[in-house]
């Protein structure tokens, strides 16, 4: 399965690329910089969309003690933050040329910040636990304890933003020309399956971590040789 | 064996463990000198402006709070779990959530509530007025407890694991920051002259979730950590 | 219009190049990251086999 992922990946980055760059139109507002758009606000929905999905998949794995949605979890934990990382950085790089500044304390982007925090948290907890079904465990609980505190960090962080009366932050142009509505659903596909084709990787080479002991693995053709 | 009434329980539990907070009242000392600190540090590091300071003093506080919360969490359960009473407690018949709750209680009286005791000594320092040091402790009052209680469940997730401080403030600060935001907002807006009372409400909000399921989730991770 | 114009993004360069630079760099790290931790453990998998073999 992970080379149709792959490869469908591949062909959706070249296809968003070539519509984002060629045949989107230069806007009238932000001249070329409102080009980063097409990486940025994919990058930011995927990473809070894998969170959720890692967060489910978590919880499956405490609930119902299913070893492999716990491995899918761990393996969704990277692939997120760096996705998250990536949301914060081009964000940085378009809100300096738009807004004069690399960064603004709007919620939005308090709460990307926070997200990543929460993914290091993860990271760190199911790395620094040996036994890994404890980490699996332990981990899911973390999970799933962030999820319920992202849409409190987000409204306590927009509140306070107001009371600050802070820099009001707004995309421009919300019609936006069809070209760009393609090429930013291109992209948003192509993101989505390079991180479905990525996670599927990792979960392999965890699984073999994991069940080292067990027959099949020793069956295996990589193996034998 | 008599049965326990739930309060029985609790009340039993949050003596126990503040007898055992005065057997070394050098641990809760240190939280506090730590607290007066960090905060007395702040004045040396961006200068004596009165007016500056005035504005920073509700951030500052809270933060230092937020830190020095943090710096006593390790204890809350590494002890019980050291000598073996904390492996007693799972097998308790009556529910592990009120133990939890009990232990957070305790702790957060030899913790949370010197911080809050404090607190107007350092707002003297920071030039706060009589009103806004007023407001400060009882948003104090309503937010540590709510640090304890979600710091509880780091505690018990990172329960005997290597490295386990820098970890639990990791896991922990990210969840902390409504109360952080709500508790300064509380007493900037009297500065500001703006309503109070719903800063003051949404910490309390926060409290009773907290008080809802903080303690079984702090539970919960004790089972797993303790498997 | 001609690849210097494309590539000078209208005075936008660096915010534009450096974001789509990052993506890129970030993606191929992360799977040569994925590709390396796969190579290794398929690695110490044949080590046992062959191990046990003996």
């Amino acid at each position: 399965m992970v080379p149709w992922f792959a490869c469908s990946a591949a062909i959706m980055f070249v296809a968003g690329l070539y519509i984002s760059f060629f045949v989107a139109p230069t806007d009238v507002q932000q001249s070329e910089a409102y080009r980063i758009m097409f990486i940025h606000v994919p990058v930011s929905i995927l990473s809070m969309f894998i969170y959720l999905v890692m967060a489910g998949y978590a919880a499956l794995g405490l609930i119902f003690n299913t070893r492999l949605s716990s491995m899918m979890a761990s393996a969704l934990a990277p692939t997120g933050a760096l996705l998250a990382f990536l949301s914060l950085w081009t964000g940085a790089l378009w809100g300096k040329p738009m807004w004069g500044a690399w960064w603004v304390w709007d919620a939005r982007l308090t709460s990307e910040l926070i997200l990543l925090f929460l993914y290091l948290g993860f990271i760190a907890l199911h790395a620094s636990i040996d036994d890994p079904r404890r980490a699996d465990r332990a981990s899911a609980l973390l999970a799933i304890l962030g999820s319920v505190n992202v849409p409190i960090i987000y409204f306590s962080v927009q509140w306070w933003n107001t009371l600050h009366q802070g820099a009001s932050v707004k995309l421009t142009g919300t019609s936006m020309h069809v070209a760009m509505q393609q090429g930013m659903y291109t992209m948003m596909l192509a993101v989505w399956l390079y991180a479905i084709t990525i996670s599927l990787i990792r979960v392999r080479s965890i699984i073999l971590e994991r069940e080292s002991k067990a027959q099949w693995v020793s069956e295996l053709m990589e193996i034998k040789r | 064996m008599n049965k326990l009434s739930l309060i029985g329980l609790l009340s039993i539990m949050i003596r126990r463990d503040l007898v055992l907070a005065m057997r070394r009242r050098a641990d809760v000392v240190t939280t506090l000198i730590f607290f007066v600190i960090v905060v007395s540090l702040f004045p040396l590091g961006v200068g004596p402006e009165a007016d500056m300071l005035r504005n920073m003093a509700p951030g500052v506080i809270w933060v230092a709070a937020l830190l020095a919360s943090m710096l006593s969490l390790g204890r809350l359960f590494s002890a019980d779990h050291l000598d073996g009473t904390l492996e007693q407690m799972l097998l308790v018949p009556q529910s592990l959530s009120v133990l939890v709750l009990a232990k957070i209680l305790a702790h957060w009286m030899v913790s949370g509530l010197p911080l809050v005791i404090m607190a107007p000594v350092l707002g003297l320092q920071f030039d706060m007025t009589a009103q806004s040091i007023g407001v400060l402790i009882i948003a104090l009052l309503l937010g540590t407890p709510t640090l304890s209680m979600i710091g509880a469940v780091g505690a018990a997730l990172t329960l005997g694991l290597r490295g386990g401080g820098a970890l639990v403030s990791l896991l922990v600060l990210p969840l902390c920051i409504p109360v952080l935001i709500f508790g300064a907002g509380a007493v900037e807006a009297v500065i500001s002259g703006t309503s109070v009372s719903s800063h003051l409400s949404l910490l309390g909000a926060l409290l009773v979730m907290a008080l809802a399921f903080t303690p079984w989730v702090t539970a919960l991770a004790l089972r797993i950590s303790m498997e | 219009m001609n690849w210097g114009e494309f590539f000078a993004m209208n005075g936008y360069a660096w915010y534009v190049w450096g974001s789509f630079g990052m993506a890129l760099l970030i993606f191929i790290v992360e799977m040569v990251m994925v590709r390396h931790r796969r190579t290794v453990i398929l690695q110490q998998l044949r080590l046992t086999s062959n191990a046990e073999d003996l």
